[in-house]
């Protein structure tokens, strides 16, 4: 005859408040594990979707995850000229807020390398890649922004043509994705009369100076756009993205680029320790502690109610002692009581955990090692909690009854 | 010691038990060389006032206190001599020993049958004998049809036959019960006063029973009254029981 489960069933609707109150403890604590995968993946996940072999950076940064970098977006064309190299791309990345139909816009635009890269790598679940050169958008559905939908960033209208699910930077923000081209149009945007006190003043220098009186040219094409001024390069990249040849040796390519003076040249690998020790690691360390806070929380709680819970029993115990029943018949009362508590106190953190965490706004992933970490860690909480309440029954004296 | 006794028929033999709580100043001697002993199948009454020592008594021989003088023999077995207990008390008293008490002591969140499966399944009975056994003894003493009832739902008069029936689940040689009807009416009372007797001559066992009830002497085998923690047959029964 099994006690525990006749004592539960005694007081069903205590032990089921006991069993959801510690569950809902222990899905904080799930949660908080998931919080913190969730801030991995969301931070290596485009390094890991984007899955190039190479980036080009400015020299002596740690590119655009850790700090600002800046490279020509001709740089392109000098990494595809490295033997071993399939292809290179430029890579813009910067965070867009904007007001749009009354309310805050704000997602990370991403420029893809147009034509080679429309976006097929994409999770798209609704919707198409890019078709056109210029004026599409790719959306994360969490932005809400319908396909067909026509939104106004800087000085040209994008239509949504499609939809990603769960692309997030780094910082947790949605993902838009646009032409290269776009995303710098967007990126670099300067309003009219910015652009033309800029071609004004251009005007100025070149007539202070000898060339320019010399070649009235010259001071002609100041006042026009910057792209007709040989001297002026294209707008910046963030870095290049490079995709090596099958077979390519990766050290060699990566050493071949490393000697150019101007860049600095990492791995996918190097981006993704660096995002997660530099990013995630104080927030890893943060959330770290909290945990295990809440699981002295929840050891401590576990052990007040299975203690109160023996304390209730202490009479019946010392009759069973009267009885004659054997220690472990009292002990196993106590402990599968504890390991039932903490085991559907689990399966609801874990049930009640898939209902909630996709309502929070940041990715909260449970992956099947912090689920058995988490096993491990309720079950060892569930017998050090018992041991209070098993030393006090097993002090019990017999004689109690009589009392 | 009597023929049945020395014929190996006796439930309980105890010698020469003393029990002093505290030394010096404080020294109290709750039972002095109390001599007992109780056949198989026989029903004694220990009689007397609140702090005469029945129950420091009855708990000795329970082998919940230990005395400090004594020997202890039940079924033939001696369990304490010379100072010290000689049996594994736990398995000793799941075997051989039943307790009744003035309240039942039900476990609360067992049915009346689990109650007395209980105590057999404790003492390593099979669980489908166990439940057979249970349903016989709580039929036997009229609580059948309220077997899967918990005790909450029993009355005070079932709640004690349901404790009888697991005093006796394990057949034991000696069972104790300390005041059993002091919570009961004297309808009641009596009739638990005869189920013992019932039990002791239907079931073979030696029955021990601290009473104050003076109105159902006439149940009794032989009746023992103490005093100041002296043990002594009660004159006014006019038996011939052993009290030294």
């Amino acid at each position: 005859m099994n006690l525990a489960s006749r004592d539960i069933r005694h007081s069903f609707g205590r032990f089921v408040l006991t069993t959801i109150g510690l569950g809902l403890l222990l899905m904080l604590v799930m949660g908080m594990g998931g919080i913190y995968q969730g801030m991995i993946q969301e931070a290596t996940l485009l390094v890991d979707r984007i899955d190039a072999d190479l980036w080009v950076v400015q020299k002596d940064t740690r590119g655009p995850f850790a700090e600002v970098s800046r490279v020509p977006a001709n740089l392109e064309n000098r990494v595809r000229a490295v033997p071993g190299v399939l292809s290179s791309g430029g890579f813009v990345s910067t965070i867009i807020q904007r007001e749009w139909n009354g309310r805050p816009l704000r997602f990370t635009l991403q420029g893809l390398a147009w034509p080679e890269d429309r976006g097929q790598w994409l999770p798209i679940v609704a919707g198409r890649i890019l078709g056109r050169a210029h004026y599409e958008m790719i959306a994360d559905e969490s932005l809400k922004l319908p396909i067909g939908e026509k939104v106004r960033l800087g000085k040209n209208t994008y239509t949504v043509i499609g939809h990603t699910r769960a692309m997030t930077s780094t910082a947790g923000d949605p993902m838009a994705f646009f032409t290269l081209h776009d995303a710098q149009a967007i990126q670099f945007d300067r309003s009219g009369e910015a652009i033309r006190l800029e071609r004004s003043a251009r005007y100025n220098r070149a007539e202070r100076i000898d060339l320019g009186r010399t070649v009235p040219q010259m001071i002609e094409r100041g006042l026009g756009p910057s792209s007709g001024i040989p001297a002026l390069g294209p707008p910046d990249v963030s870095a290049v993205l490079v995709t090596l040849r099958p077979g390519a040796d990766l050290i060699q390519v990566r050493s071949v680029i490393a000697q150019w003076p101007d860049v600095s040249v990492y791995s996918s690998d190097d981006q993704r320790q660096l995002l997660v020790a530099g990013m995630v690691d104080k927030a890893r360390r943060q959330i770290g502690l909290f945990r295990i806070l809440l699981i002295i929380i929840s050891g401590i709680i576990m052990a007040l109610i299975l203690y109160t819970l023996t304390l209730d029993k202490l009479h019946d115990i010392a009759m069973l002692k009267l009885m004659g029943a054997r220690n472990g018949v009292i002990l196993g009362l106590i402990l599968q009581q504890a390991l039932l508590l903490g085991g559907l106190g689990y399966l609801v953190a874990y049930c009640i955990g898939l209902w909630v965490f996709p309502l929070f706004p940041r990715a909260v992933i449970i992956i099947p090692e912090d689920l058995w970490l988490l096993g491990g860690v309720v079950a060892g909480i569930s017998i050090l909690a018992s041991l209070l309440g098993i030393v006090k029954a097993l002090n019990v004296e017999p004689s109690e009854v009589l009392s | 010691m009597n023929d049945a006794l020395s014929n190996g028929k006796t439930a309980l033999e105890a010698y020469g038990l003393t029990k002093i709580y505290g030394a010096g100043h404080t020294e109290v001697v709750a039972l002095r060389d109390a001599t007992l002993t109780v056949a198989r199948g026989e029903i004694v009454a220990l009689l007397g006032p609140s702090g005469a020592g029945k129950s420091t008594l009855l708990t000795i021989i329970g082998l919940i206190l230990t005395p400090n003088e004594g020997r202890i023999i039940i079924g033939g077995t001696t369990v304490f001599d010379i100072h010290r207990l000689l049996v594994n008390v736990r398995r000793f008293r799941r075997k051989h020993l039943g307790f009744v008490f003035q309240k039942a002591h039900l476990i609360p969140f067992l049915t009346a049958a689990e109650n007395v499966r209980l105590a057999m399944e404790i003492n390593d009975f099979p669980s489908r004998t166990a439940k057979l056994r249970a349903m016989e003894l709580l039929e036997y003493l009229g609580v059948g049809e309220r077997a899967d009832n918990l005790p909450s739902k029993l009355s005070g008069g079932e709640q004690q036959r349901v404790a009888v029936a697991r005093a006796l689940a394990n057949r034991p040689n000696l069972i104790l019960a300390d005041e059993p009807t002091a919570a009961l009416d004297s309808v009641r009372g009596r009739q638990v006063m005869e189920l013992f007797r019932q039990v002791a001559h239907e079931q073979n066992a030696g029955v021990i029973v601290v009473t104050h009830d003076h109105r159902a002497l006439d149940v009794f085998d032989r009746t023992f009254e103490m005093e100041d923690g002296v043990l002594r047959a009660a004159d006014h029964m006019k038996q011939e029981g052993i009290a030294h």
